[in-house]
């Protein structure tokens, strides 16, 4: 059990790492930018009064480094601003504040995160169900006319943007067949069945592709555990192929499932964020957009800090994970 | 298929290290009937967009131009005409409120998805290979920095980060060349991984012992002893890399941060298609049909060269569909079915 508990901590350590080297990659790339760095972070509506405001509070005069130990602290203890008439306290994992709105990036994101949060764990949940079911499906079946049609059904799949499958998705089912009303989000906490009922197409549009990709994945690691020399032996004693395939070839597929699911958070953010362009719902993503369109450069900072947080995250998840499904990789 | 098969194994038996020259990987093509209907799709596709202005001008008309008489500004924008303005003189009908020919749009937008992803996608290849064989050649310090650095832009979500990078550069820089640079210097992270892997299992081999026993120099060995080994791997990945690209590309004009108008692009065409569906349905299913068939035939024929260029992959799984999940993950991907690789491996040595 040493052996796991060295290996959990050497993961903890490596995503630390990681997660700092974000920091660094993000900060150089947006506060170390040629050109008049207080003006592309203010936005092209700021008054030169407010672009010499940003200017002293990034303290520009400063090196680099210096620079990037201030966004640390104010990650890590906050900061105070002081706005030129007061001080304005912006507290621990301070990601610093609109320039358009005057609102702190951390509000504006924890405002919008329920949104974001159902959308892509309840996507997660479908394609999961959806991916695994249709590739084991397709690995019992090999060589057959309903696994080629799978296969045909999964390539098309990974092929369509996840927008375009949307905008269809909307129009067939809410705008020609009438089934459901056009999605308008409502609270988890305010009513289940109708925050159910309303993310249904958007979980639908984003759980569609990926499913496609897990499908694949799958029915390719199944196919490969049922060539290996003990499933034949096991056929060879007489083993109903029913339980091979579940017993077996399907746990075969469970850690590189695992791993690609991990990998997947960050596309699957990605379209969350035209997802929810599309269906008009509150998240993060919306926000995400609005800030580039109105170059809000904290709240695009920021919003790219916490993604990146959770991308980082879910891969050292999924590392754990993977270890306790294979307890080989611990050894290495 | 089995016939297929036949020819792709026992090609495969021929060679360990697939060698990635031209004729072989069009022969090892053709064996595949899927990937050759796709390669003249993709053909066709690239030809109409260089034909783009000629088309244009056999109909006798252009993208840009605004066609008011052609629309019905009291039912708000919708064309004159049936079938969204369908006739002699606007082949595919006009652009709801604009009336801007639909066609014009259209064979215009295939030049910016098609020119955006490929030339994205040169400079993945460039900048992954420059970053992967340095690391893999490098001292041990530059191979952990610029492992590091990779291991961070593979971490990072290339839609999340193109988004994010648009938001910083000035309003004037010209923007299908802004939305290249950006996918591009985003999205290189698999190509480094993938060939720093390779070369430093390449560089240990005799024949690069020799040569650099001989006295040549490090750039030297790698431009004629390492370079044409990565060939096959750097191909097959970026095969598969055009798809996405197109499919980012058209992610972000469809989110309105991407290639703006008056360019057209097929992603930003649906960005309002979906009001218009019902009285031009040809404005939304054209370049949702054209983006669709565009990504699939892409990935079929970058599914074909990977077994074409690495046959073992396929006939490993016996039926044809090969392992790796091509396009819309295929950033994820690679570290992904390394790390799986390395699992079946040590597997099989603690066995």
């Amino acid at each position: 059990m040493s052996g796991f508990g060295g290996f959990l901590l050497r993961r903890a350590v490596g995503t630390v790492i990681t997660l700092l080297a974000v920091s660094v990659i993000v900060y150089v790339v947006f506060y170390a930018t040629p050109g008049n760095v207080a003006q592309i972070t203010c936005g092209p509506r700021c008054s030169p009064e407010q672009v010499h405001q940003v200017a002293e509070r990034l303290r520009l005069d400063d090196p680099l480094s210096v620079r990037y130990w201030h966004f640390l602290q104010g990650l890590f203890v906050g900061q105070d601003f002081s706005t030129g008439t007061s001080v304005e306290h912006c507290a621990a994992p301070c990601l610093g504040e609109s320039y358009q709105t005057g609102r702190q990036v951390l509000d504006i994101i924890l405002g919008k995160l329920p949104v974001s949060l159902s959308l892509v764990v309840g996507a997660m949940v479908l394609w999961l169900l959806l991916g695994v079911g249709t590739g084991v499906l397709s690995a019992w079946r090999r060589g057959r006319i309903s696994e080629r049609a799978l296969t045909a059904v999964t390539l098309a799949g990974t092929a369509t943007p996840v927008f375009v499958i949307g905008l269809v998705l909307m129009i067939v089912v809410c705008g020609e067949l009438q089934l459901l009303p056009f999605p308008q989000y409502v609270n988890f906490t305010d009513d289940p069945e109708q925050w159910a009922w309303n993310l249904l197409l958007p979980w639908l549009s984003l759980a569609l592709i990926e499913a496609a990709t897990f499908a694949r994945l799958t029915r390719s690691a199944m196919l490969e555990t049922l060539a290996e020399d003990h499933v034949r032996t096991f056929r060879a004693y007489g083993v109903g192929e029913r339980a091979i395939v579940v017993r077996h070839a399907l746990r075969g597929a469970f850690a590189p499932v695992i791993a690609l699911n991990a990998n997947n958070v960050g596309s699957a953010i990605g379209g969350a964020v035209l997802a929810e362009t599309l269906f008009g719902l509150p998240g993060i993503g919306q926000e995400l957009v609005h800030a580039v369109a109105v170059v809000d450069l904290p709240v695009v900072v920021g919003m790219v800090l916490v993604i990146s947080f959770f991308v980082v995250l879910a891969n050292a998840v999924a590392d754990v994970l993977y270890a306790v499904a294979d307890r080989r990789v611990v050894l290495a | 298929m089995s016939e297929a098969l036949v020819t792709v194994e026992a090609a495969g038996t021929g060679s360990t290290v697939p060698a990635a020259s031209g004729a072989r990987l069009f022969w090892r093509l053709r064996a595949q009937r899927a990937a050759l209907v796709a390669a003249a799709v993709v053909a066709l596709l690239v030809l109409i967009a260089l034909a783009a202005p000629l088309l244009t001008a056999v109909e006798g008309q252009d993208p840009t131009t605004y066609h008011p008489s052609l629309i019905d500004s009291a039912r708000g924008g919708v064309p004159v005409g049936s079938f969204g303005g369908i006739g002699a003189d606007h082949w595919l009908g006009v652009e709801p409120q604009t009336g801007r020919d639909l066609f014009a749009r259209l064979v215009y937008g295939a030049r910016v998805s098609l020119g955006v992803a490929l030339a994205a996608t040169v400079i993945q290849v460039v900048v992954g290979v420059v970053v992967g064989v340095a690391a893999a050649l490098g001292s041990q310090w530059v191979d952990q920095l610029l492992s590091r650095i990779t291991d961070v832009i593979v971490a990072m979500p290339l839609m999340i980060m193109s988004l994010a990078l648009l938001a910083i550069v000035p309003a004037s820089f010209p923007r299908p060349v802004l939305v290249t640079l950006v996918i591009g210097l985003v999205a290189w992270g698999s190509i480094a991984k993938i060939v720093r892997a390779q070369t430093l299992s390449t560089k240990g081999l005799d024949y690069v012992s020799a040569a650099r026993l001989s006295g040549w120099r490090t750039w030297q060995i790698a431009r004629r002893e390492l370079l044409p080994g990565l060939a096959a791997p750097v191909i097959t990945y970026a095969a598969l890399l055009v798809p996405m690209n197109i499919s980012v590309e058209s992610a972000l004009s469809f989110l309105g941060v991407g290639v703006k108008p008056p360019t057209p692009s097929w992603g930003q065409m649906l960005t309002a298609a979906d009001v218009w569906y019902q009285a031009a349905p040809q404005y939304l299913l054209l370049p949702a049909g054209a983006l669709f068939v565009t990504v699939l035939s892409l990935t079929v024929l970058g599914d074909g060269v990977r077994t074409a260029l690495d046959p073992r992959a396929a006939s490993r799984l016996r039926v044809g569909t090969g392992r790796k999940d091509p396009a819309a993950n295929a950033r994820a991907d690679v570290g992904q079915t390394a790390g799986s690789a390395d699992v079946t491996k040590k597997k099989e040595a603690s066995a």
